[in-house]
């Protein structure tokens, strides 16, 4: 597949930009408003998974939790396909559990379980390490992109990576989906894919340059456009081989990496339009304002 | 001819020894505890007494007395590490008795002396852990695998240890003459004896009236390692292993899936350097194994996930390359210069990307616990073999055939005339 025509990027920029500063709002209100929706991880309790060879219902496992002690309204059952998911809302003692393995195998001999005991600031932990460790690669990718390209080319993809990130955590927050351990894993994942799809743009963009001199805001447009063009095919192809890959992994991947694979997923999208709709026309818009006084803004370690 | 000899014999070497040595490697990866099943504990460690400070030796000492218990309930290659300045993970595979190890290993039997000196007056009816507050000795002021049992004179069983620091022992006792010392195991006091007379010999003994078997089970407890600091279970996960089975394989499948489906569609989009691109993408997924085996990592869930992510992203090298070498030849350069000069420009694009990910996952991999670290770490070695097999080596394939004269026409690339300008 080629395109003959050449897409105008600068002008669909502008509805990009729109949709996007809309959909960080909406994200904001809704972090604001209802925060995201905690999975097991970031809640003190315990969590059961139960594998089974037949379907059991949530009332042929309340028996077994009155067999141990726990009240009704502090374990959540969830029966799922030969399996279930029991959410205690107190961490179980270690008789318990052995209790209530006991108890579900006399429903199913065949059981099989996993137990998760939280403590949630290790989860809370986990999550602040993972924004340190974002800003600090932001850090380094700066230093990097700023040493090999130069400054505006760091600053767009610092933008566009935080974008993506923001983005998924948003969705995850709008649509009330589980927020678990791996998710943070996703998000870390998206802002390596997201950085690596917007150099490769920008190596185009800085190859371009190279040839021929551009004295005015047209001829920037008319580089950036025809750059984004000429690496839009591998932009269209790479986003489908991964969105593949992760959407397999959502499909057909075991219950623990569906809510991973589903941020990556959404992540990929948002990597993908990201290089071409945020970074790109933000490089340009730093551009211009170089152009016009002929100092050079001063390169700004953000 | 030759080159194409040469390019045959490559890949039939290269697929033969894949072949041939797959099913040996990939029995000896490493499953973490989520795919095979088992149980991980990360406590936080205390000081025994308030007011003391965790040493980096402590934590360690720690950590490998609990390994030494875990290894002596049997347990298959428990795995121990020390993490930040106060934390243990403890990972154990396959355990059947899985309550009992985990109380074994939760049981501080720190074997501490303790006085009355300094301390409150005792209320009435006080713990006997709320009358003597002040540690003397602690567990490792002991000789390991010190104590045994033996015979007082009334040929009750007792249990003897001994002391370290006989120096030490002998103030401690000097001080306490006429006044109580109590010897506890973790909070239960096991007997409090008066000091008669300073001892010298660094040699104490527990008496109370015990069995010779209670005799016994106490030497046990203490000789299994006092533990230099107090654990606190802070998170645990414990796994069937057929739950775990169930994962790997449902993973593991839909990987392979998805894999055909990317393969299928290189091959469809790119022709014969398709086929070249699938091919190195299979070393590269080999290597990959080859690197777990030979490291001797641990393959965790987030791992197998970013493996198959990271087939995905290793795509796009061949991608960029493929997509460069049809614009060269759409820009009217013959099919070896646009090879060359393919393969030269996108190989700079591809390092640049990949080394900005790479720094991602080094930030991620210092920073990460856990998950995140196991994530980082095959992100890491999966972008240097991607730029290894997807841009040496099909770099290195796709010239062979070019100029052994089998990759010359355009449209081999997927290039119609009809869209070659003129030079």
């Amino acid at each position: 597949m080629h395109f003959k025509r050449e897409f105008d990027f600068v002008k669909l920029s502008k509805p990009a930009f729109i949709f996007s500063i809309v959909l960080t709002i909406a994200g904001i209100i809704a972090l604001s408003a209802f925060g995201l929706n905690y999975g097991v991880d970031f809640r003190a309790g315990s969590n059961v998974d139960v594998k089974l060879s037949k379907n059991v219902t949530a009332e042929e496992i309340q028996p077994v939790l009155s067999a141990i002690g726990v009240a009704k309204e502090d374990a959540h059952i969830t029966p799922g396909d030969q399996r279930v998911n029991i959410r205690f809302t107190k961490v179980l003692q270690e008789d318990q559990d052995e209790k209530l393995k006991a108890e579900i195998q006399k429903l199913d001999k065949s059981a099989s379980f996993e137990i998760n005991t939280v403590d949630p600031e290790m989860a809370k932990e986990l999550g602040r390490n993972a924004i340190y460790a974002v800003l600090i690669s932001c850090i380094g990718i700066i230093i990097y992109v700023s040493i090999r390209f130069e400054w505006r080319f760091a600053l767009a993809a610092i933008v566009a990576l935080l974008h993506d990130a923001f983005m998924v955590v948003a969705i995850f927050s709008i649509f009330r989906l589980e927020v678990s351990l791996t998710f943070i894993v996703a998000v870390l994942t998206i802002i390596g894919y997201s950085i690596n799809d917007t150099i490769v743009i920008f190596d185009r963009i800085r190859e371009n340059l190279r040839f021929g001199k551009q004295k005015t805001r047209e001829d920037l447009a008319k580089l950036l456009n025809h750059s984004v063009n000429q690496m839009l095919m591998r932009s269209l192809y790479t986003a489908f081989t991964v969105f593949i890959a992760a959407f397999f992994l959502f499909l057909f991947g075991g219950e623990s990496i569906k809510m991973f694979s589903l941020a990556m997923v959404i992540g990929l999208i948002f990597g993908a339009y990201s290089s071409i709709f945020i970074a790109s026309p933000l490089w340009l818009l730093f551009k211009y304002k170089q152009k016009p006084n002929r100092k050079a803004v001063k390169p700004s370690k953000a | 001819m030759k080159r194409i000899a040469t390019f045959i014999i490559v890949v039939l070497v290269a697929a033969g020894i894949m072949a041939w040595s797959t099913p040996g490697l990939l029995n000896g990866v490493r499953l973490g505890l989520d795919l095979k099943g088992g149980f991980e504990i990360l406590y936080e460690a205390s000081p025994l007494e308030a007011g003391q400070k965790i040493t980096k030796q402590s934590l360690t000492r720690t950590a490998e007395s609990l390994e030494k218990r875990a290894n002596a309930l049997g347990t298959s290659e428990p795995e121990v590490t020390t993490e930040g300045t106060n934390r243990i993970r403890l990972k154990i595979a396959g355990v059947t008795n899985e309550a009992e190890v985990r109380k074994k290993m939760k049981e501080p039997a720190s074997l501490t002396f303790r006085s009355a000196e300094g301390c409150k007056a005792p209320a009435e009816n006080a713990q006997p852990k709320d009358i003597y507050c002040k540690v003397e000795l602690v567990g490792s002021d002991f000789v390991e695998n010190g104590a045994s049992v033996g015979y007082d004179q009334l040929n009750q069983p007792v249990i003897d240890i001994k002391v370290k620091d006989k120096k030490k022992f002998a103030d401690v006792t000097k001080r306490l003459i006429g006044k109580n010392l109590a010897i506890f195991l973790d909070d239960n006091m096991l007997s409090d004896p008066t000091v008669r007379q300073e001892l010298t010999d660094g040699k104490a003994q527990i008496s109370g009236s015990y069995s010779i078997e209670e005799a016994k089970q106490i030497r046990d407890t203490i000789n299994l390692g006092a533990l230099p600091l107090k654990l606190t279970e802070k998170y645990s996960q414990s796994v069937g292993a057929t739950l775990g089975k169930q994962s790997l394989q449902k993973t593991i499948e839909a990987g392979i899936i998805g894999s055909i489906v990317i393969l299928l569609f290189m091959i469809a989009m790119y022709r014969l350097p398709g086929i070249i691109a699938s091919f190195g993408l299979i070393v590269h997924t080999w290597l990959l194994i080859l690197v777990f085996v030979w490291a001797d990592f641990t393959l965790t869930l987030p791992g197998v996930a970013a493996f198959i992510l990271g087939i995905g992203m290793a795509v796009d090298a061949n991608i960029i390359t493929n997509e460069r070498i049809r614009e060269e030849i759409r820009n009217g350069r013959s099919i070896t210069s646009a090879v060359k000069a393919g393969n030269k420009s996108s190989f700079r694009t591809i390092l640049d990307s990949n080394i900005t990910t790479i720094i991602v996952g080094a930030v991620m991999f210092a920073f990460g616990t856990g998950a995140v670290k196991g994530f980082a770490l095959v992100l890491i070695v999966e972008i240097v073999l991607s730029i290894l097999t997807n841009v040496y080596l099909t770099h290195f394939l796709l010239s062979l055939l070019v100029k052994g004269e089998l990759l010359k026409k355009p449209k081999q690339f997927g290039v119609k005339e009809s869209e070659i300008n003129a030079l």
